[in-house]
């Protein structure tokens, strides 16, 4: 008999961000399941596994879309003409604490926060100074907006008809996705049921007048943030996108009319392959799930289209520089996955929103893997793998175990009253913190090859005098609007919230008036009611 | 995630929620008379925060240690001690020394 030699293993057991049991080695035998044709498939072809387009990054490169935003509008506006300048191929923004929660920057509730976290937008005309010089039927336009999207989106279709530039140009996309509010962001305003009344409105205007635009990007990302492992990022989110698809069809519209306008938004975080093969079983769940539901005509109509960020969480304050290294996996990830769009976090995340040269730096990084790389001569790359087959179709069958979960409660809307989705994500992230603090997962630079450190990057600092500014602009545009058609829009608004009309036109209509994003969600807020939320 | 190490190591937590403002947050510690006040400040606006639920529980006579968290630069952790901050915990602390600092102040 030979003797042969085993090395001990350096753990006891090798997992995954999903506590997933990873093999040793992945053979034949464990794929023997997948069938190539049924599971696999070619890109552009059902269930789209390997990618949504014929050519992916051959035909053209994923949109490279940084997230900002800060001060007041013209502030904003010249970090995206900055980055526009420096390659970036889509604008991003972000908005402050005030304008995602629906207050006006003179509100008491605001004091403090006016263009700290975001740009501050009050109306119209700040909305007019964001996108100045910018060519809006050109470059495509993401907003990070929730309860109030609505209303930015009114206003953004109100710029756009001061410049002349008609609706059917206008790409982009505004997130309007209030159910992972709930469960993860916590920026509400309404109450579940109207919010959903809302988003369903947009979907449907935008369905009707701006066929280029996507009106929800249904987002993991925040869920992942907030502590959640990759499979309940991927269930909870693709749960969410089949409510709202329900919600849209119950209003009467068939699948092909607004499916295929439908987006997402996921989180790229550290184990490298685990997220790859979440990328792909979303793609595949979502296309086996519309098909089996609503049997669409139009292929598109199954084909789940993403954003990718890479995970802020992830990096440390600890030797900031370490996190250039992060985002690089985090983004090889998203692109080995098939991404669509491409947010890559700035080494100082952890100290302030990110300073020109982080962010720069952040976007060459994209530029790096797409022009010299290599890894975009081919698609799906990875397709094949014993290793992310296996991987995708374990994701895959632990999402399907969330949404049985999910179905039994009644839904997500009441998952989401039992404080179920909440509190999974809870525990996740009480355990990750655990397993970090107790060494189980080593984290460079914070729980082992430790250093000491002063002051180890530059912060970005806004400017204090913005909220005075702001506050100032305000009461002059008060002072200077035509009262009795705002006193009409908003009276129109009101009488229509009551009833079941879409309130789209109404908002509209109410934003070219000058009315505030305050007093919107004010008349809004008396009809819908308010959220509380259940302490889980 | 706080509020959980804390529980597990037998603290009581009275968790206020999202988005409070400093009137609420002292309402809040003063009807359920807890022992100390921490506050997590993630969007900048810290400095306003903790200089306004000072205020308020000094007009209240009332002084019940407060401490912090978040994402509080550097420059400005001298001034909120000043305020009377009893510490500020800023990323990548472990739960393990903030439980061990709650049990020291109560
Ligand atoms: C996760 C995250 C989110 C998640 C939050 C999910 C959730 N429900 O928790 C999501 C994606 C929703 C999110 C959204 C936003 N975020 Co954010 N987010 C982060 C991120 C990446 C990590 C924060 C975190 O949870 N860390 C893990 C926990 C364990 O650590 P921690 O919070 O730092 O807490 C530690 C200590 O600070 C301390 N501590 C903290 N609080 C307290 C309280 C007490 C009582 C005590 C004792 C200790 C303590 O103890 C903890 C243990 O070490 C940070 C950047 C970073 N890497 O730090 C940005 C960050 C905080 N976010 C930021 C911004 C701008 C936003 C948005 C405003 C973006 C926008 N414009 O839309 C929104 C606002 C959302 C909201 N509702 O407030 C900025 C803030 C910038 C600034 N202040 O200058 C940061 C710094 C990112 C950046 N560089 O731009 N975010």
């Amino acid at each position: 008999m030979a003797k042969v030699l085993v090395m001990k293993e350096r753990k006891e057991k090798f997992t995954n961000l999903s506590n997933m049991d990873i093999k040793s080695v992945y053979t034949p035998e464990d794929v023997k399941n997948i069938e190539d044709s049924k599971d696999i498939g070619l890109p552009c072809e059902f269930p789209f596994t390997r990618g949504i387009h014929q050519t992916m990054y051959r035909g053209r490169l994923w949109t490279m879309r940084q997230f900002s935003g800060f001060g007041a509008a013209e502030d904003t506006n010249k970090r995206f003409k900055y980055l526009l300048k420096h390659g970036e191929t889509g604008l991003s923004t972000a908005f402050d604490m005030p304008t995602l929660m629906g207050y006006d920057s003179d509100n008491p509730r605001a004091a403090g926060e006016v263009g700290v976290c975001g740009v501050a937008i009050d109306t119209i005309a700040d909305m007019e100074i964001l996108f100045d010089g910018i060519p809006l039927d050109e470059v495509t336009v993401s907003m990070t907006i929730n309860a109030p999207a609505s209303i930015l989106l009114s206003m953004y279709i109100a710029v756009a008809d001061k410049k002349g530039i008609p609706l059917n140009k206008l790409g982009g996309t505004t997130q309007n996705d209030m159910l992972k509010e709930y469960t993860a962001q916590k920026e509400w305003i309404f109450p579940p049921e109207p919010s959903l009344r809302l988003i369903t409105d947009t979907i449907i205007y935008c369905a009707r007048n701006l066929p280029k635009w996507h009106p929800i990007s249904i987002s993991g990302y925040h869920i992942r943030e907030a502590g959640s492992t990759a499979v309940q990022e991927l269930a909870f989110t693709l749960y969410d996108g089949l409510t709202y698809v329900e919600g849209v069809i119950k209003r009467g519209l068939s699948i092909d009319e607004f499916a295929p306008r439908l987006s997402f938004f996921f989180n790229s975080h550290n184990d490298f392959f685990e997220e790859i093969a979440k990328f792909r079983a979303a793609r595949r769940i979502w296309a086996r799930e519309i098909k089996k539901r609503y049997n669409p005509k139009d292929e598109r109509s199954m084909t789940l289209r993403f954003h990718t960020q890479t995970a802020g969480c992830s990096l440390t304050a600890q030797q900031p520089y370490n996190n250039i290294v992060r985002v690089t996996l985090q983004a090889l990830s998203a692109v080995l996955g098939g991404t669509q769009s491409l947010h890559t976090d700035s080494m100082d995340e952890t100290y302030a929103i990110p300073t020109e040269e982080a962010v720069r730096i952040a976007l060459r990084t994209q530029q790096i893997i797409a022009h010299e790389s290599g890894v975009t001569n081919t698609i799906d790359p990875l397709g094949g793998s014993y290793y992310i087959e296996n991987l995708t179709n374990k994701m895959e069958d632990a999402v399907y175990e969330y949404f049985k979960k999910l179905d039994d409660m009644g839904g997500m809307v009441s998952a989401i009253e039992k404080g179920f989705p909440q509190k999974e994500i809870k525990e996740s992230a009480y355990s990750y913190q655990k397993e970090i603090d107790s060494k189980e997962r080593l984290i460079v630079g914070v729980n082992d090859f430790i250093e000491e450190e002063k002051a180890p990057v530059e912060v970005f600092k806004t400017n204090p005098d913005v909220e005075r500014k702001q506050i100032q602009r305000l009461k002059d545009i008060k002072g200077n609007r035509d009262k009795k058609r705002l006193k009409m829009a908003l009276e129109d608004l009101k009488r229509a919230a009551h009833g079941d009309e879409n309130l789209m036109p109404f908002i509209i209509e109410a934003v070219k008036s000058y009315a505030t994003i305050g007093e919107i969600c004010d008349v809004l807020k008396e009809v819908l009611g308010t959220y509380k939320e259940p302490i889980v | 995630m706080i509020r959980d190490a804390l529980t597990n190591e037998g603290i009581e937590v009275i968790y206020t929620g999202l988005h409070k403002t400093p009137e609420e947050i002292v309402n809040t510690a003063i009807n359920e008379k807890v022992d100390v006040i921490g506050i997590s400040s993630m969007t900048g606006a810290h400095n306003l925060i903790f200089q306004r639920v000072f205020e308020l529980l000094n007009e209240r006579g009332k002084n019940i240690p407060v401490f912090a968290g978040g994402i509080i630069p550097d420059g400005d952790i001298p001034k909120l001690k000043e305020m009377g901050i009893k510490e500020v915990f800023l990323p990548g602390t472990e739960l393990k020394g903030i439980v061990e600092f709650i049990k020291g102040l109560s």
